[in-house]
C-alpha cells in the first residue's frame, strides 16, 4: 500500500499529492510516469511524475479532476493509501546537451511541464517557459516555473491573467524575433501540442510533446497505447511517452482517447452521485 | 482391480453451448469421483511408462492414476505436487492431446487415458477438502528472485521454495499470476484457482512482491545488490504485433492482449467493472491461436457475432482442437484461407475489415503450407470491432537495462535448454520471455529447469 503524505489542492480542479513510494522515487525522472490505482477493482490509470524527493522516497503527482478515477483518488486524505502505484515508467525526457530550450505548458500539462524546466535549469540550460491556462483561477505552479526560468510568460484564454491568447502566439513570436531554440518541450492537451508542432515545423525547430494515451498495463504488454509516429506503430508506455512532435499523428491520437468517452463520462457521474450521497 | 476396457475415455461434463455463450463461468465442469475412478481403471499401469515421457514437468502420471484407483484423492495430489506447482491449472489448459495423453498406450486402439481431466480432478479435490498444512522447508541460506509471477515463474519459485531457498517473486502488474490471471479467461481458468495455486506457494514461504517492474523499478544488476544469489527471469510475452495494414489504430481495433487484459485482469466484462471494455456488435477476430480462440470466445460472450479469419485452413489452426470445437460449438464463425488487407472506417470508428482469400502454396521455413493471397479476391466483412492476435514480441524492459543479456534478432533470451543459463552467471531464463507466445506447460518445464540448475549453481559455489 503507499501511503498519502501529503495533499494540496492546486486550482478548484487540479490537486498535488505526495506517494510514499521509495522504490519509485529512487529511481523517478522528469518525462516518466507511473500506474495507481486507487483501491482494489479500482482502474489502472497513467500519470506522469510531476516530482520525486529520493530521500524522503515521495513522488508527486498532480492530476486533474476528469473521470471516475481521479474523482476517487481527489477524496483521498493525508494518511489513507493507493492499492498501487508502479513504476517509473516509460523513457525519461531526454536533456542531454540542450543549452536554451522554450518549455510549452497547458492547462494540468504544466505539472509533467515543471520537473522537466526544472531539470533543464539545473543543467545550466537557458529555459524559456511559456504556459497556458483558461483562466486567471486556474493557473498553477507560477512560482515554480519563474524559479527555473529566465522568461515566464503565463497566457490565459481570456486575458483575466497573463497575457490573453493561446501558447503559440508567443511562441510565435520568440521563434520569429530569433531565439534559437535547440528544441522545444510541449505538453498539454493534444490539440496544444498539435498546434505547438504546426508552429515550430515551419520554422524547423525540434519538437518534443509529452503523449498521454489510455493505457492499462503500462509496461509493454497490452498494446493499447500504441500512437502512429512517422507512419510507424509505436507504444507510448515502451517507446516514449516522449516522442518528436513532427512525426505524431495527433488526429488519430485524438479520436483513439476519445475511444471510451459516453463509459467515462457515465461513470464519472455515477462516481460523484455516489459522493453526494455519502455526504448527504 | 479390474482394468476398465471402454476404448473412449468418459467426457468432460460442460456447460451447454447456447447456455454458455452467455456467461462467463466455467465451461468444463470436472469429473464427479464415481467418473474420475472409473477413468483411472482404464489406465494400463504400463511399467515403461510412456506418458511421463510426454510431459514436460515429468508427472510420475501412472502412480498418480493408481492413488486414484484406490480413492486415495490426497495420496494423488501429493505426487502430482512432487513434480508440479501448478496441478488445477494445468489440468485445465494443457494441450494434453499432444503430451501425455499422445504416448498413452490405451491411443493406439481407442482413446488415450483422460489423463489431464484426472488430473484436474484430483487437484479440485484437493482444493475442496484438505486442509493446507504445508510443510514449510527450512531456510537453506540462500536467496533467489524470480522475474514474473507467470507459469514460469511460479514453478521456478515452487521448486526453489521446497529446497528451503526463500524465494522472492516480483511482479509488475498488482496481481500474481501473469499469463494465468490477465491472458486466459475465467471461463477456461477460473481466477480463485489461479489465487489458490498462488497462495499455495506462499505458504511455502515464497514471497511476492507486486508492483515492481525489474528492469524499471529495480535493475537485474540491483537484485544481486540486494543479496539474491540467482536471477530467474520469467517475464513472459511482451508487445502484441499488428499487420501493418491500414486503419488499425481506428477505435474498435484492439490487440487480444489489450481485449483479453481488459476483461480478465480488469473484469472489464462485470457490470460495475471501472475498467470499460467495448460491447461489439460484429467482431473479427484475426489469427488462429489459443489467445485468439479466448479472445473469440470473450467478445461472444459479451454480446458480438463473432467471425474468426484465419489465413491458413482448419487443419492448420495452432489453436488446441478442443479451443476450437467449443468454439465453433458456442456459435463463432470461422473463414478459412482469409486474410486481411485493410480495416475501413467511418468517424474514426472500424466500419468493415477488407478481407482477400487465401490458397495454400509450398511449405514455408515453419514446415506449414505458405498462404499466398487469390488476385482479385477482395471482399468487406462488416465489423464494428476487429481483434488482432498474431502473436508478440519479447517485453524490451529488460534486456534494455540488463547489461550483458545476449537476446536473439527476435528479442527473446538466449539460454542453454538444458539449464535456462543466460549469458549472465547467476542469471536464468525461460517461458515466453525465451521462446515466444508459447503454452503453460512448456513455460512450467523451463521454470522445473532453471530451478534445478539455480540449485546446482548455489549448492556449486
Amino acid at each position: 500500500m503507499f501511503k498519502i503524505v501529503n495533499k494540496r489542492s492546486l486550482n478548484p480542479t487540479v490537486t498535488l499529492m505526495d506517494i510514499e513510494a521509495p522504490l519509485v522515487a529512487k529511481k523517478a525522472e522528469a518525462g516518466q510516469f507511473i500506474i495507481l490505482r486507487t483501491d482494489e477493482d479500482g482502474e489502472r490509470i497513467p500519470l506522469t511524475v510531476a516530482g520525486f524527493d529520493r530521500e524522503k522516497g515521495t513522488v508527486r503527482i498532480i492530476f486533474q479532476i476528469v473521470g471516475a478515477t481521479t474523482e476517487k483518488l481527489n477524496h483521498k486524505s493525508v494518511g489513507e493509501c493507493l492499492a498501487d502505484f508502479a513504476g517509473p515508467l516509460g523513457r525519461p525526457t531526454e536533456t542531454d546537451g540542450l543549452r536554451k530550450v522554450c518549455v510549452v505548458g497547458g492547462g494540468v500539462g504544466c505539472a509533467i511541464a515543471l520537473p522537466i524546466a526544472e531539470k533543464l535549469h539545473k543543467e545550466g540550460c537557458e529555459v524559456h517557459t511559456i504556459v497556458g491556462f483558461r483562466n486567471k483561477d486556474l493557473v498553477i505552479l507560477e512560482d515554480e516555473f519563474k524559479a527555473c526560468s529566465s522568461k515566464l510568460t503565463i497566457m490565459t484564454d481570456d486575458g483575466s491573467y497573463g497575457t490573453k491568447g493561446v501558447v503559440t502566439a508567443p511562441l510565435k513570436e520568440a521563434i520569429e524575433a530569433g531565439e534559437n531554440y535547440d528544441e522545444v518541450i510541449a505538453i498539454g492537451p493534444l490539440v496544444m501540442m498539435k498546434f505547438v508542432v504546426a508552429t515550430t515545423k515551419p520554422a524547423g525547430v525540434k519538437t518534443v510533446v509529452s503523449m498521454n494515451p489510455i493505457m492499462i498495463d503500462g509496461t509493454g504488454m497490452c498494446g493499447g497505447c500504441r500512437l502512429t509516429v512517422g507512419g510507424q506503430t509505436k507504444f507510448a508506455c515502451v517507446d516514449g511517452p516522449d516522442f518528436d512532435g513532427f512525426e505524431v499523428d495527433f488526429d488519430e491520437a485524438m479520436k483513439r482517447g476519445a475511444m471510451y468517452r459516453d463509459f467515462e463520462r457515465h461513470s464519472y457521474e455515477e462516481t460523484c452521485n455516489l459522493f453526494k450521497k455519502e455526504v448527504q | 482391480m479390474a482394468v476398465n476396457m471402454e476404448p473412449k475415455k468418459h467426457e468432460m461434463p460442460v456447460q451447454a453451448p447456447d447456455v454458455r455463450n452467455h456467461n462467463f463461468s466455467e465451461v468444463a465442469l470436472g469429473y464427479s469421483e464415481e467418473t474420475a475412478l472409473s477413468e483411472a481403471a482404464r489406465c494400463l499401469n504400463c511399467k515403461h511408462m510412456p506418458c511421463v515421457t510426454g510431459c514436460p514437468v515429468n508427472i510420475h502420471i501412472p502412480a498418480f492414476i493408481e492413488k486414484v484407483k484406490e480413492g486415495d484423492f490426497e495420496g494423488a495430489y501429493k505426487i502430482i505436487s512432487e513434480s508440479s506447482s501448478l496441478p488445477a491449472v494445468c489440468g485445465r489448459v494443457c494441450p494434453q492431446e499432444t503430451q501425455c495423453e499422445s504416448k498413452c498406450v490405451r491411443g493406439i486402439k481407442g482413446e488415450p487415458v483422460g489423463i489431464g481431466r484426472l488430473e484436474r480432478f484430483v487437484a479440485d479435490w484437493h482444493n475442496e477438502h484438505a486442509s493446507e498444512n504445508v510443510n514449510k522447508p527450512e531456510f537453506n541460506g540462500h536467496k533467489v528472485a524470480v522475474v514474473g509471477s507467470g507459469p514460469s515463474g511460479l514453478t521456478c519459485a515452487g521448486d526453489l521454495a521446497k529446497k528451503g531457498y526463500k524465494v522472492s517473486v516480483f511482479e509488475a502488474l498488482h496481481t500474481a499470476g501473469g499469463v494465468l490471471v490477465y491472458g486466459i479467461p475465467e471461463f477456461r481458468l477460473p481466477k480463485k484457482i489461479v489465487k489458490k495455486e498462488v497462495d499455495t506457494l506462499k505458504a511455502l514461504g515464497v514471497e511476492i512482491d507486486t508492483d515492481v517492474i525489474i528492469g524499471k523499478t529495480v535493475t537485474v544488476d540491483e537484485l544481486f545488490d540486494m543479496g539474491y544469489e540467482a536471477v530467474f527471469i520469467g517475464s513472459g510475452a511482451g508487445l502484441p504485433r499488428f499487420m501493418g495494414i491500414e486503419g488499425e489504430a481506428l477505435c474498435g481495433v484492439y490487440s487480444a492482449n489489450e481485449f483479453l487484459t481488459r476483461n480478465n485482469l480488469m473484469k472489464a466484462y462485470k457490470d460495475g467493472s471501472a475498467t470499460p471494455v467495448m460491447h461489439a456488435k460484429k467482431a473479427v477476430i484475426v489469427g488462429g491461436g489459443n489467445v485468439a480462440m479466448d479472445a473469440a470466445r470473450t467478445a461472444k460472450r459479451l454480446g458480438a457475432d463473432v467471425t474468426v479469419v484465419y489465413r491458413r485452413t482448419e487443419k492448420e489452426l495452432p489453436a488446441r482442437r478442443e479451443e476450437v470445437e467449443h468454439a465453433m460449438e458456442e456459435g463463432i464463425a470461422f473463414k478459412f484461407l482469409t486474410n486481411p488487407v485493410k480495416i475501413e472506417g467511418e468517424d474514426g470508428w472500424v466500419k468493415s475489415i477488407l478481407c482477400q482469400q487465401m490458397e495454400l502454396s509450398e511449405p514455408d521455413e515453419s514446415g506449414r503450407a505458405r498462404p499466398i493471397p487469390v488476385e482479385g479476391s477482395e471482399y468487406e466483412i462488416e465489423a464494428d470491432c476487429v481483434i488482432m492476435s498474431i502473436g508478440t514480441s519479447p517485453n524490451p524492459l529488460i534486456k534494455s537495462t540488463t547489461k550483458g543479456l545476449d537476446v536473439n534478432k527476435r528479442g527473446g533470451i538466449i539460454v542453454n535448454e538444458e539449464t535456462g543459463e543466460t549469458s549472465r552467471t547467476g542469471v536464468y531464463a525461460g517461458g515466453d520471455a525465451v521462446t515466444g507466445a508459447a503454452t503453460v506447460i512448456l513455460a512450467m518445464g523451463a521454470g522445473k529447469t532453471a530451478a534445478k540448475a539455480i540449485d546446482e549453481y548455489i549448492s556449486g559455489k
